[in-house]
């Protein structure tokens, strides 16, 4: 079965619905599917809900379907640099679900796994544990967290061979391999798609089972706070 | 009184050699560039980073390198990359020794809140949460008062928790303080600081 599509319209093209629940992999702007969240920005589909660490700027990342008002809820752990973000949210048009980013994370790579639901410490005690299922363990008390599974996965990696094996480079890897994991469906959009074959076995991130669809392009990769050393 | 540097330098004193520690935004950052001579320590970044190096020059900046500031950074030879589940399996797991975090409030019982304002300012808890609930001690650096003058050290936290019970020790712009049984001790004061100023600026119970 082919995986390889020319563009990420083509890509996307029958798996977008109106009200799905997308994961997105990146951290800030770094390792967004940048080519992919353009894609779903020219497709119009609305009233999405995205699990994704953070939202992006105003112009940039997942900020460019707030704009034009695509986006209904975000699952996020920080949020903090976008200002069109807060407004939507704090005027009530936009849905905001904190997660802690190490609860999200483990979220989506659960929900990928198999696993419903698991126990954490993380929250317990706080605004994030109200309404949980709390249990002792070993004297400690820990809160139950669902696993997710996302209609679509959209994640970003560096290199994939055309099985849809994956190679992440340093920090871009961060959110996407368990975004992938947790969607029914995931489509990658890489720097470079090699043959069969090219990259070592022993150093793939990623596996091509959790990949269904791949693109190929250029990537902006855009920084958001550029930080030089003076010597 | 010790200005932030002066905080970083003292917070770097809590690090021991060998240990895996995540620093916090802001003054945190600092403690950085004051680990002690003959302690080798390894800075995690929860974006995904054991071994963090210093900032980049102008030429070696890499937009897949950043640290969870979102800021541009550089690796080191012993430098691992994972993803984000693993970076918090390491945290939730307890591997990472000590955090040292910034504060909005801290409460006598170790309580901890730097995530929301309610109302006011939304931005998240980020990783906070899952740091002060899973490291093997957490440092607080802040100063000791906010804009206002009033302290940021309370019987009680009025602001949404990041944590209950996390916090071991306060390193404040006028001195140290470990939260221990019934309240807050004071551990060391900061130069020119007399227990009487350090009484007078702490709205909380000081045993």
């Amino acid at each position: 079965m082919n995986k390889v599509f020319n563009s990420a319209a083509e890509a996307l093209d029958g798996l977008l619905v109106d009200g799905m629940f997308i994961a997105a992999g990146g951290f800030g702007l770094c390792g967004i599917p940048e080519l992919l969240l353009e894609a779903i920005k020219e497709a119009g589909t609305k009233d999405l809900t995205f699990a994704s660490n953070n939202a992006g700027v105003d112009d940039f990342g997942i900020g460019i379907l707030l704009q034009t008002k695509q986006v209904k809820k975000m699952i996020s752990s920080y949020v903090g640099e976008n200002a069109e973000f807060m407004r939507q949210y704090l005027s009530g048009e936009l849905e905001l679900e904190f997660n802690p980013q190490g609860t999200l994370a483990e979220r989506m790579r659960a929900g990928g796994a198999g696993i419903p639901g698991f126990y954490t410490k993380t929250g317990v005690g706080t605004v994030i544990a109200e309404g949980k299922d709390h249990k002792d363990f070993d004297g400690e008390t820990y809160i139950m967290e669902r696993g997710i599974v996302a209609d679509l996965a959209i994640v970003k990696a560096w290199k994939a061979d055309e099985t849809g094996n994956l190679m992440f480079r340093k920090t871009a890897r961060n959110f996407n391999p368990p975004a992938a994991m947790c969607g029914k469906v995931c489509v990658v959009e890489v720097e470079e798609i090699v043959p069969v074959g090219t990259l070592d076995p022993d150093a793939i991130h990623l596996p091509g089972i959790y990949v269904h669809r791949i693109i190929q392009g250029d990537h902006e990769k855009r920084i958001e706070q550029r930080t030089v050393s003076k010597g | 009184m010790w200005d932030r540097n002066q905080m970083a330098e003292r917070a770097a004193q809590e690090l021991q050699d060998g240990w895996y520690v995540n620093l916090g935004i802001g003054i945190p950052t600092l403690v950085s560039n004051y680990i002690p001579e003959g302690v080798n320590v390894t800075l995690q970044s929860e974006n995904g980073m054991l071994g963090m190096g210093p900032f980049p020059t102008e030429e070696n900046i890499d937009p897949d390198l950043i640290n969870a500031g979102k800021q541009t950074i550089t690796e080191l030879p012993q430098t691992a990359y994972f993803d984000s589940s693993e970076s918090f399996a390491m945290i939730r797991g307890g591997k990472i020794a000590m955090a040292i975090l910034g504060a909005m409030e801290v409460a006598q019982n170790g309580d901890l809140a730097n995530w929301m304002i309610p109302g006011k300012l939304v931005k998240g808890m980020g990783g906070a949460m899952d740091l002060v609930a899973g490291v093997g001690r957490v440092v607080v650096v802040m100063d000791h008062t906010n804009k206002h003058g009033d302290s940021k050290i309370l019987p009680e936290c009025t602001l949404p928790l990041t944590g209950k019970s996390v916090v071991d020790r306060i390193i404040t712009n006028l001195g140290v303080l470990d939260v221990v049984e019934g309240g807050l001790k004071v551990v060391e004061l900061a130069d020119g600081v007399t227990a009487e100023q350090m009484a007078e600026a702490t709205k909380a119970t000081l045993v």
